[in-house]
């Protein structure tokens, strides 16, 4: 470090290195990225937003909703899960005696303990998780065995994590999921809960209107700031109008007055319960539970 | 201030030639510090009070969270670093600034792209880009304004006399390189014309912020300590070899850092930013090394002032970094993203660290170039104080409550709001730190503004008393 043109060319070359591999690495392999297959069908994911979505995606940028919310799942891990749907001629009391001499043999030595564990306050309903495990041998040798003794059982790919046990998702997230955002809004803050899958979980649009407009209507002690100011509150007409939003008592506006939501506020509304990611993707495989009819 | 300084005509005329540009670079960071804390403190206020704002757009969490942030960084951090910046360049050239009004025009852009950038987030025309929340327009005059000053510390390079550089130097020296090339490639590819599409766009970004944040401001506060240390024990730098081995590890390792370990993009790049990061533990120490070397028993007793500033600023440096190299360890990043942790050790490193760094600079450069002693010298040391325990009160509740956070979020079975009830506990101490630093703030302010209104007085009555003069017998025979 004798001569400014040596502190230059260090400083150059430390940050031009920097610069190649996390900037333009990344853009160079996932700067192309396309839609991809949704796991095991021909469905294209991800799809664009609607356009009202898309403005919406505006307003959740201009109002700085990722200050408090993240829209990213993780997950620990993929397991494979055995669960039980019919027992055949077996009653519950001489099936666990039977998965007791399952866990007996040496491969299964390891899941012993899980095993009994499982079944050990089990009153017999269906369908029951009996095991749950990354190893996929495993669980191929222990679904043949339970259909061998007429025990019908289903394999399914779960992901699992604190994240996906708290209902955020059933899946992590991937890059595929951000395909369509600009900006990418992942946020780096919990002080809410994490919103990649809020249409999921909350996709009534007058849910998500009245809980921006009152958030404690809705959620008792919430922190989440009200968003009033996306709302208009006007005189009734000669009829109310459709879309005014049917609050409970204490969050009524004065006799004779109503609240509408903006144009923002709906749109606001329309990006959030576009919000979805959980369909199975090739890097973030699981077994989607098809609603039994 | 130190004497026998004074009395050499040279440092005299350097400081001069400093006195403008600078009061405008400090002037205006010192408002926006001000108004930073004032629109942080704001902020939180909708977690004490979630219907506070519900009515004001302007004030909305989001918003205001990402102004206030954005002003403690490019309202005080960046211009104030700029000002000192250019002041050590001239001192270690032994010369006057090379061109002294090229920086006064650069500090009213800068301020004006300040002014333009806030008032965009709080009316929702932010980017949406953290860290580069600024619009178009502001992105455009900062850095125009930035490489001004630049070109105006570089050329003020060429005219030294003595060819030694000294550690200041190379970290001085490489903080000019290194934000005109973070900032044009993340505000190119990111707000101006979006072109990486998905999730290049948050990788860019953590590029750009780890860049700023944790290379930048280390290079920038790090040379201001390295220069002021031994400037105010008397002593020179003790470990020359340290201080280089810090240098180096810095920008070849901090830079790769950043990339968060949950970050839903191919898993090389946490890897590569984890790997950076434990790496990134050597340049702190060796750096720390240095100052401990350097700072301790120097015997100054400075009770509040500039070498307090600094010791703490560069003690918060030490840790601060410490506890963000740990975001990056896969283990500790389980529980501790998405929480209050990470969002406090930011805080720590702009104002334990940086805040404190310039803001002793300032104590110290001020009354020199304007050869004048500070119009409050006790209320200058009492800033210390306030700003050092209002630093620790705010960050280490904002930590602390973070690691409970995130351990109650990483148990599946504690509702969701629960965890947040506990970091809201933590929070209301925090707000108090939060107060106590926006004090120490007005104290810098007021300093400077009686400061700024006194010299211009002054300047008046020497025009009034150009004006008034008697015409000279020389001038009449003309
Ligand atoms: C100050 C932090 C904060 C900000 C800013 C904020 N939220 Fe929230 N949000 C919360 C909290 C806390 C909760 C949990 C309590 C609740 O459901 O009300 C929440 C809950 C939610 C939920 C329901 C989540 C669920 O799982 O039930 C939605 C949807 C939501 N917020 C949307 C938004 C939108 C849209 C914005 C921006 C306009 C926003 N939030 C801004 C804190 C915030």
């Amino acid at each position: 470090m004798k001569t400014g043109v040596s502190i230059f060319t260090t400083a150059f070359v430390a940050l031009g290195a920097s610069w190649l591999s996390l900037v333009y690495a990344p853009f160079q392999q996932l700067g192309g990225a396309k839609q991809t297959i949704v796991l095991q069908s021909t469905d294209i994911y991800p799809l664009q937003r609607t356009g009202e979505a898309t403005l919406g995606a505006q307003v959740y940028r201009a109002n700085g909703c990722a200050a408090c919310h993240s829209q990213q799942v993780r997950q620990r891990d993929v397991a494979t899960e055995i669960t039980l749907t019919d027992l055949g001629v077996h009653k519950p009391v001489d099936f666990a005696d039977f998965v007791k001499s399952l866990s007996e043999l040496p491969e299964l030595a390891l899941y012993k303990n899980s095993l009994n564990a499982n079944l050990k306050d089990w009153n017999g309903g269906l369908p029951k998780t009996l095991w749950r495990g990354t190893d996929k041998d495993i669980a191929a040798e222990m679904a043949d065995r339970l259909k061998s003794v007429g025990v019908k059982s289903e394999t399914r790919i779960v992901a699992t994590g604190v994240d996906i046990a708290r209902g955020w998702g059933s899946r992590q997230s991937v890059a595929a999921d951000y395909l369509y955002d600009t900006p990418v809004q992942l946020g780096s803050l919990r002080a809410g809960p994490d919103l990649a899958n809020i249409g999921v979980r909350a996709p009534d649009v007058n849910w998500q209107l009245q809980h921006l407009y009152a958030p404690r209507s809705l959620v008792k002690n919430s922190t989440m700031p009200a968003f009033r100011y996306l709302f208009t509150v006007q005189k009734i007409g000669a009829q109310p109008a459709p879309e005014a939003l049917v609050l409970p008592k204490e969050f009524e506006p004065a006799d004779g007055f109503e609240v509408v939501p903006t144009a923002e506020a709906k749109e606001l509304a329309a990006y959030l319960v576009s919000l979805k990611s959980n369909v199975p993707l090739y890097e973030a495989p699981f077994t989607p539970i098809i609603p039994t009819k | 201030m130190n004497p026998t300084e004074n009395k050499t005509f040279c440092a005299s005329e350097i400081d001069a030639s400093c006195r403008v540009p600078l009061l405008a670079l400090f002037g205006g960071a010192a408002l926006w510090l001000v108004a930073g804390l004032a629109l942080g403190t704001a902020a939180v206020m909708t977690f004490h009070k979630p219907d506070m704002f519900a009515d004001c757009p302007f004030l909305t969490f989001g918003r205001a969270q990402a102004a206030a942030n954005d002003l403690l960084l490019y309202g005080f951090a960046m211009p104030a670093a700029l000002g000192v910046m250019l002041w050590i360049f001239s001192r270690l050239s032994q010369s006057p600034l090379a061109l002294p009004i090229v920086p006064v025009a650069a500090a009213h852009l800068w301020h004006l792209g300040v002014l333009i950038g806030t008032v965009a987030i709080l009316t929702g025309e932010s980017t949406g880009q953290t860290w580069l929340e600024y619009p178009r327009v502001a992105a455009v005059l900062l850095f125009a304004a930035f490489l001004l000053i630049a070109i105006t510390a570089v050329a003020t390079f060429g005219l030294r006399k003595a060819r030694e550089l000294f550690p200041s130097h190379w970290f001085l020296f490489a903080a000019l390189l290194w934000f005109p090339w973070i900032y044009s490639t993340a505000n190119l590819l990111l707000p101006f014309n979006h072109l990486p599409r998905g999730v290049v766009q948050p990788i860019i970004g953590w590029w750009f912020a780890n860049n700023l944040i944790f290379v930048w401001l280390t290079l920038v506060g790090v040379g201001v300590a390295f220069y002021f240390l031994p400037k105010i024990s008397g002593r020179p730098l003790t470990g020359y070899g340290y201080a280089l081995f810090g240098f180096l590890t810095l920008v070849f390792f901090g830079s790769w850092v950043g990339i968060p370990q949950s970050a839903p993009v191919p898993a090389w790049l946490p890897t590569v930013s984890s790997v950076a990061a434990a790496l990134a533990i050597l340049p702190v120490l060796a750096l720390a090394l240095v100052v401990k070397k350097s700072a301790c028993g120097a015997g100054v007793s400075c009770k509040g002032g500039p070498f307090c500033f600094i010791k703490f600023g560069m003690l918060g440096f030490v840790v601060s970094s410490v506890l963000y190299v740990s975001e990056f360890c896969p283990r500790y990043a389980r529980v501790l993203d998405f929480t209050w942790f990470n969002f406090g050790v930011t805080q720590w490193q702009l104002l334990g660290f940086a805040t404190m760094i310039f803001c002793g600079a300032i104590y110290e450069i001020l009354p020199r170039v304007m050869e004048k002693d500070l119009p409050f010298p006790k209320l200058a040391k009492v800033s210390f104080f306030l700003l050092a325990s209002g630093v620790l009160l705010y960050v280490l509740p904002l930590i602390i409550g973070g690691v409970e956070q995130g351990m109650k979020l990483h148990h599946a079975n504690v509702p969701f709001a629960e965890a947040s009830a506990v970091a809201l506990k933590f929070l209301r101490i925090s707000t108090t730190g939060q107060l106590l630093i926006l004090l120490g703030a007005l104290c810098l302010l007021l300093n400077i503004f009686v400061m700024t209104i006194h010299w211009k007085i002054g300047l008046l009555k020497q025009l009034i008393a150009a004006v008034t003069a008697p015409l000279e017998s020389t001038e009449v025979k003309l």
